[in-house]
């Protein structure tokens, strides 16, 4: 599995340059062309994301995350999340490294093949860091009005929050 | 976001007074430029790279076989888009995601975003295709999803793999949901 992936990139990279050598493409000026875009960019995207990761890490760092858990706790409990699961429910939307490292501790505290650590791992598997890819992608084109995205793009990861529990407990009896 | 980086920001600073956190919260608020910085400038490179990438791809007619490839989905998820270069660009973000690629897969949206952009009539506001677009990449259709298996092995998993069908059922599910909202809502905000 490891080793499939380790070929992934390195092989697309090679089909995608030599693919344009054999068209007759004059592969290298159109390479530093399109690198060149990039910069342009990623101008855009720099200071939507200074606002959003200022307001990430003072969530982190203020202990509200363990407030917020405590708030949710009672609804989770309802709908069958566990305990264990909650904070990856708050930081997966927001913060990507963040949802990582709670991740790890929760396959470290409960182990991979765990109820928990399975949940833990369809729920990374199956959300994307919400926020993050909403300034990312609308801060490069300057869209200020995002109308419905977001309450769109909360309720497809409320889906799978609730649906990971159950998921795994019909994949895994 | 109006609303909610305010909220966050305030809700933090009454939880750090709460919980005596301030000096915490204040190495936070510091922290957060360099931070968001350093993450801007690994992006910068990706970013770059697979621009670059692109752009050959793009020369060479890579990008419009792959277009005419997934047509078919293209047209169930865009149904009003008519626009084969923005197809394109999507077509190639979605074999990024599908593939697993978290880093091409990003350039290769903004590339999709931005041709999104010349086609929206309103240069402040989402276009409904543009609100589909972005949801469908907050869903993260993987059939690979390197990270969690990656992750799942070095902690001592017998088999690495085997939440990755669950978790495809899981995200085809989500994404499912989140776009019956994006119909309904559309008309919610205008």
């Amino acid at each position: 599995m490891t080793e499939i992936s380790d070929y992934l990139i390195p092989c697309i990279v090679v089909l995608m340059v030599f693919h344009g050598a054999f068209k007759g493409v004059d592969i290298f000026s159109e390479f530093i062309a399109g690198a060149k875009n990039g910069f342009k960019i990623v101008l855009n995207i720099a200071p939507s994301l200074i606002a959003l990761i200022l307001a990430i890490d003072m969530l982190k760092a203020s202990g509200g995350l363990q407030v917020l858990c405590g708030i949710l706790s009672p609804v989770a409990k309802l709908l069958g999340i566990p305990d264990d699961v909650i904070p990856l429910t708050i930081l997966s939307p927001i913060s990507g490294s963040g949802s990582l490292g709670m991740y790890e501790s929760i396959l470290k505290d409960n182990g991979p093949d765990s109820f928990i650590g399975r949940c833990a791992s369809v729920m990374m598997g199956s959300t994307e860091t919400t926020f993050y890819t909403m300034t990312v992608y609308y801060g490069s084109v300057g869209i200020k009005k995002t109308r419905h995205t977001l309450p769109s793009a909360l309720c497809a990861d409320f889906t799978s929050f609730i649906l990971s529990p159950k998921i795994v407990k019909i994949f895994f009896k | 976001m109006n609303y909610i980086w305010p909220l966050m920001i305030a809700f933090s600073f009454f939880c750090a007074i709460a919980t005596g956190n301030m000096n915490n919260l204040s190495s936070a608020v510091i922290a957060s430029g360099t931070d968001s910085i350093s993450l801007a400038i690994k992006l910068l490179g990706i970013i770059c790279l697979w621009n670059g990438l692109i752009q050959i791809a793009d020369k060479s007619g890579l990008t419009k076989s792959l277009s005419k490839l997934l047509s078919p989905v293209l047209k169930l998820l865009f149904p009003t888009l008519k626009d084969e270069k923005a197809k394109q660009a999507i077509a190639m973000n979605m074999t990024a995601n599908i593939l697993g690629l978290d880093n091409a897969a990003t350039p290769l949206g903004l590339k999709a975003m931005s041709r999104l952009q010349e086609l929206n009539k309103d240069p402040y506001t989402a276009d409904n295709n543009m609100v589909r677009f972005v949801v469908v990449n907050t869903a993260s259709i993987h059939l690979i999803s390197t990270t969690v298996a990656l992750l799942r092995q070095e902690y001592g998993s017998k088999s690495p793999t085997e939440i990755l069908l669950p978790a495809l059922f899981t995200s085809f599910a989500a994404l499912c949901c989140g776009l019956i909202m994006t119909s309904v809502l559309k008309k919610v905000f205008k």
